[in-house]
């Protein structure tokens, strides 16, 4: 199964992605967590307002094989969480880089964007694992 | 180090399955979704390759005498053909394998866990007594088992005469294809289904002619994470997990497969004391309502105090809950004990449940010995 790396997004060595528009970034996991996760069952979201720093950890999500966190892509505050994927978790699995989205964040520094990777930056990180 | 392939590794990079490391085997975990797998075993069938399982044969004629001295069931009272599932004890009377013996004509025939294959054929080997010859013959011999209701329905357009008379934990001489096989009605789901040995020269041709014969019936190749939780909606125990050298079968709620009127095997003494002092804790069901999953050493705990461990846990979609298995002090093993299970720093609330979490499975009950205990 190919492993599909988005070109447009930005990604961390966590294996999240992220998605910039207007200040906000969209984040989820990528498409080669969710295919080593394999069936996701049940995913613990953040609060929306909730304050939080690159690299905490604002979600857990379940899966039959192990259980795994969600660290917050950027700085920032929490505007909106997939509230979908508490009934649906298995959209992560179907569509990772879209209807599986997990949290918005409203980005407070944005020099902390230059930090995450690029595709091709990302692509070398999966294929050391 | 080198890992092994199966005889049909080919047919699962054709499938597109995810392989994972097993106990030394390059193995499906999944073709699709375990979810989904494990429904098509439930509704319909799956198919498995479990060729990654080892096989011993034990000849000569003090063979069933010998045996019989390493396993705790009885097996001078199997029938030709006939298979059981029984264990096999160190001198602490801790489980070295969980096993299934077959009485073939002129030979026993031990089936074993892949884990656990070097380990109990120089246990076997090493206890040799009278005229025995022991072999391990797992290279040779392929294992693909058929499981779900519609087993036999598609099991009969593959072989010659039908199985609907062969009984539960029985096998016969068949051919697929033109290649001998052991058909065994025997598995490892709760459903009815077949467990099927042959030569892995022939595994491949046996393997898709039984795909295309189960397309219309909904065949799906299944893959370990479905095998696993299959075989914990069951309350089956999984080596390495829920049994290990230092649980005994009492404790794993495996006394059915003990025959302690047997004259003597290895580990009988310990049994016979465990069982006139009591045993202190005892292998059991907890359903746990909810997806969050309590996984393997996680603690079980009652108004604060710590009574037990998850032994094995998932998340079912057949029952809807999350269902595990643990072991817990006595008395609070009994049924419908509340319990919480930390998770992550948290307590989640379960309830120990008389097992099978999964009661409707289809496997012929009127042969399968109750359990007791």
């Amino acid at each position: 199964m190919e492993i599909k790396i988005p070109k447009d997004l930005l990604y961390t060595e966590d294996h999240e992605w992220a998605r910039k528009e207007n200040g906000e970034i969209t984040e989820g996991i990528t498409d080669f967590a969710q295919s080593e996760l394999q069936d996701i069952v049940f995913i613990e979201l953040p609060e929306v307002g909730q304050e939080v720093v690159q690299g905490d950890s604002i979600a857990t999500i379940e899966a039959v094989k192990t259980v795994t966190d969600l660290y917050a892509a950027v700085s920032g505050e929490i505007v909106k969480v997939n509230k979908e994927l508490e009934k649906k978790p298995e959209l992560i699995n179907k569509d990772p880089y879209d209807t599986g989205w997990i949290v918005k964040i409203k980005v407070s520094d944005p020099a902390e964007l230059e930090t995450l990777l690029a595709p091709s930056e990302y692509k070398k990180v999966i294929q050391e694992e | 180090m080198k890992e092994i392939k199966t005889p049909l590794y080919s047919k699962h990079l054709e499938l597109s399955a995810s392989m994972v490391s097993f106990a030394d085997y390059r193995m499906p975990m999944q073709y699709s979704s375990i979810f989904n797998e494990a429904k098509a075993v439930r509704n319909s069938a799956g198919l498995f390759d479990v060729s990654h399982m080892g096989e011993i044969e034990v000849t000569g004629s003090d063979a069933t005498e010998f045996i019989n001295s390493l396993v705790t069931y009885d097996i001078s009272s199997l029938k030709d053909f006939q298979a059981k599932y029984t264990v096999m004890l160190n001198e602490k009377g801790g489980i070295i394998d969980d096993i299934l013996v077959y009485n073939l004509p002129g030979r026993y025939f031990i089936v074993v866990n892949a884990s656990n294959r070097e380990k109990d054929f120089n246990w076997i080997s090493g206890h040799k007594s009278g005229n025995v010859e022991v072999q391990d013959v797992s290279k040779e011999i392929f294992q693909i088992a058929l499981q779900g209701p519609l087993s036999e329905k598609i099991i009969k357009r593959v072989v010659k005469s039908s199985p609907s008379d062969l009984e539960f934990y029985h096998a016969k001489e068949e051919k697929i294809e033109n290649g001998k096989v052991l058909l065994s009605r025997t598995g490892y789901t709760g459903e009815d289904g077949f467990e099927i040995y042959g030569e892995s020269s022939e595994a491949e041709k046996i393997w898709d002619r039984i795909m295309k014969e189960g397309n219309p019936y909904g065949l799906s190749p299944c893959g370990l994470g479905a095998r696993d939780l299959l075989r914990l909606e069951m309350g089956y125990c999984l080596y390495g997990n829920d049994i290990t050298a230092e649980t005994t079968p009492l404790e794993a709620s495996l006394s059915w497969v003990v025959s302690l009127d047997k004259e003597n095997f290895i580990g009988k003494e310990v049994l016979l004391k465990q069982k006139k002092e009591g045993i202190k804790r005892k292998l059991v069901g907890i359903l746990v309502p909810g997806k969050r999953i309590p996984r393997h050493g996680y603690k079980i705990l009652t108004k604060g105090e710590k009574i037990g461990t998850i032994t094995s846990g998932n998340y079912s979609p057949n029952v809807g809950s999350s269902i595990a298995m643990g072991y817990i002090s006595k008395p609070y093993d009994k049924e419908g004990t509340k319990v919480e299970i930390e998770i992550r720093n948290t307590f989640t609330e379960g309830e120990t449940i008389k097992l099978p979490f999964w009661k409707r499975g289809t496997i012929k009950k009127k042969s399968v010995e109750k359990k007791d205990d």
